[in-house]
């Protein structure tokens, strides 16, 4: 069963959530309103699931926030408006923070994450454009996003179109050789109009990132395939705002968002066994107390 | 004794068609991109690219990222069709066949270039004899097998304006022309009926369609009469031609260019038992290939005239 947008037919009306016009410290201050309310819906969806990958959904959170209300030009009315700038969660796992973030930005009534993971529902465990409305590409297999990211991005050049394309990378995804084969090619075409974001939050499913096949130096390596790479405090919704908008001429941007996997929850953060394991009733209790 | 048609002598690269079409829909459609991987040259872009050098995006020696970059197209309001060596493109990059293209159901065009054994001597890491079997398993992806350069033209038209996932093969080994009339020699999920007969099937597809209406003119001379169908599209297959070949013919034998299992004779096969089981030969490639030419490699594993009428007379008791 898919979840339909509210209106379709009417003409789009493309704009980011958050009035451009904020100051800094008042736009920040509502992104991480926004972050919260996405923190709570995850640990709650999680909970009634009894599935999810928890660590890796709060550590995007304070990214998808900024995008979904500070930065992307869309219509939730109109998921498919041509005009529209593309998200891609490449990270397909971490499909609970992006159904909560969808659903706060109006793609789908609130009342759907209810359903997340249960039979037939349209959020499934990874997400899937097909019924999910907001929802760019279908991910799950790591290393799919950035090759798709490039190709918006070609298209909107080749179109001569304003829009532009993130995407969202685990930093363990890195590992996969796709990610490399697409880096040198947005990196060759001088994608000025993609920006990719690693979730560096140092962690993957097993083992720290760095103890299991080594990134680092990450931001060098972007930079030798041809990226404007920059660092920042993955969860500083002011540093992650001025990193999305401000220019790369001629170069694609890499944001290598320093994050903490399982951020606001004090017995999940950092612990690499919080990958996928699901908390107890008491645990959510506890995390729903700590998220306010 | 029923005369039918036989294949026309003259040969025919089907690429040179592929390029010719793709050219024309693209002066008519600026939606149509090409990408490749550093295949300019062997997926016959070289004429594309200099009429719209933009519209040819050559993504390097990367076929994961070619298929990737084709579906970000696509979510861009692109119709791109992709093009590489067919083992590369389905190989190396099936995963992204499966879920960037098929399982988010975007119109990219798969365009397997050079399929079979058509790199011949260059052996099986060239040869692409098990995409049919890999992608008749990945739901919602058409796949057409197009036998000459008529049917090659018609179905590239097909897809540009198809809106769905696809994958063709173009073919580089020259074939005899098998249709007569160009504007009619393709239409998507339709098996052609090439020669009549009611003592025995051969479906056939791509190259060995021809070699196909050779065997039937041989066997009609040993007084069997052969019903010919030329499958160009393998997915979704035209079931009602399979179960009325197995209902009227009571035997049907299979010939493609590529592993038996899981291709075409696979495909028939899981009809035929559904509906009307009948006794059936696959002929296709057994096992990777030694060193030869592509046609060196057709008789290896008697894919020719000869093996399908031995094929034949075998089922038929004779």
């Amino acid at each position: 069963m898919a979840v339909s947008p509210s209106s379709p037919g009417r003409a789009p009306q493309l704009a980011v959530s958050l009035s451009e016009g904020l100051d800094a410290a008042e736009r920040a201050q509502r992104l991480r309103r926004e972050a919260t309310r996405i923190r709570r819906d995850v640990v709650e969806m999680i909970g009634r699931a009894h599935l999810g990958h928890v660590g890796g959904d709060l550590s995007v959170t304070d990214i998808l926030a900024t995008l979904f209300f500070g930065v992307l030009r869309l219509d939730p009315a109109a998921p498919r408006a041509p005009e529209r700038d593309r998200f891609i969660l490449s990270k397909g796992h971490c499909a609970a923070a992006l159904y909560s973030t969808l659903a706060q930005r109006g793609f789908m009534p609130l009342e759907a994450l209810s359903t997340f993971m249960q039979p037939l529902s349209a959020l499934n465990g990874h997400p899937n454009r097909r019924k999910v409305p907001g929802v760019e590409a279908n991910t799950g297999p790591l290393g799919h996003g950035l090759p798709i990211a490039v190709g918006c991005a070609i298209a909107a050049k080749l179109a001569r179109a304003s829009w532009r394309t993130f995407v969202v990378l685990g930093d363990g995804e890195l590992q996969e050789g796709s990610n490399w084969e697409a880096a040198m090619c947005g990196g060759h075409q001088k994608l000025d109009n993609l920006v990719a974001v690693v979730d560096r939050n140092r962690l993957q499913q097993g083992a720290r990132t760095e103890d299991t096949n080594r990134l680092e130096p990450l931001a060098d390596r972007w930079r030798a395939f041809g990226w404007d790479a920059v660092e920042c405090d993955g969860h500083d919704h002011a540093a992650l705002y001025e990193a999305f908008v401000s220019p790369h001429k001629g170069r694609p941007r890499c944001v290598i968002a320093k994050t903490i996997k399982g951020k606001g929850v004090s017995f999940i953060e950092d612990r690499v066994e919080w990958h996928h394991k699901v908390p107890s009733p008491e645990q959510i209790e506890l995390a729903l107390k700590e998220l306010v | 004794m029923e005369a039918g048609p036989t294949a026309k002598s003259a040969l025919f690269d089907c690429r040179q068609s592929f390029a010719d079409t793709l050219i024309e829909l693209a002066k008519s459609d600026e939606r149509i991109v090409a990408v490749c991987n550093d295949s300019v040259g062997s997926s016959n872009l070289v004429a594309f690219q200099k009429q719209f050098p933009d519209r040819l995006i050559n993504v390097g020696i990367a076929e994961q990222n070619m298929v990737g970059v084709g579906a970000g197209l696509a979510i861009g309001g692109f119709i791109p069709f992709v093009c590489g060596a067919a083992p590369f493109l389905t190989g190396r990059a099936l995963e992204q066949v499966k879920v960037d293209v098929a399982y988010n159901a975007l119109p990219v065009v798969l365009c397997g270039m050079s399929p079979g054994m058509a790199y011949g001597e260059l052996g099986p890491t060239h040869h692409s004899i098990e995409d049919l079997s890999w992608l008749r398993a990945i739901d919602g992806l058409a796949i057409v097998v197009p036998a000459d350069p008529a049917q090659t033209a018609a179905a590239v038209r097909w897809a540009a304006s198809a809106a769905t996932p696809c994958y063709i093969r173009v073919g580089r080994t020259k074939v005899p022309s098998v249709s007569d009339d160009a504007a009619t020699a393709f239409a998507f999920g339709r098996i052609d009926v090439l020669r009549a007969g009611a003592d025995l099937t051969i479906a056939a597809t791509g190259t060995m369609v021809s070699r196909a209406l050779a065997a039937a003119e041989t066997l009609a001379q040993r007084g069997l009469q052969v019903r010919v169908l030329n499958v160009a599209t393998i997915k979704p297959l035209d079931e009602a031609v399979i179960v009325a070949a197995a209902r009227e013919t009571a035997a049907i034998v299979t010939v493609e260019e590529a592993m038996i299992e899981g291709g075409l004779g696979a495909a028939v096969a899981e009809i035929v038992v559904r509906h009307a089981p009948v006794p059936m030969r696959m002929l296709g490639v057994k096992g990777f290939a030694p060193t030869g030419t592509a046609e060196y490699l057709f008789d290896h594993f008697g894919l020719n005239p000869e093996g399908i009428v031995a094929a034949a007379l075998e089922l038929k008791g004779r």
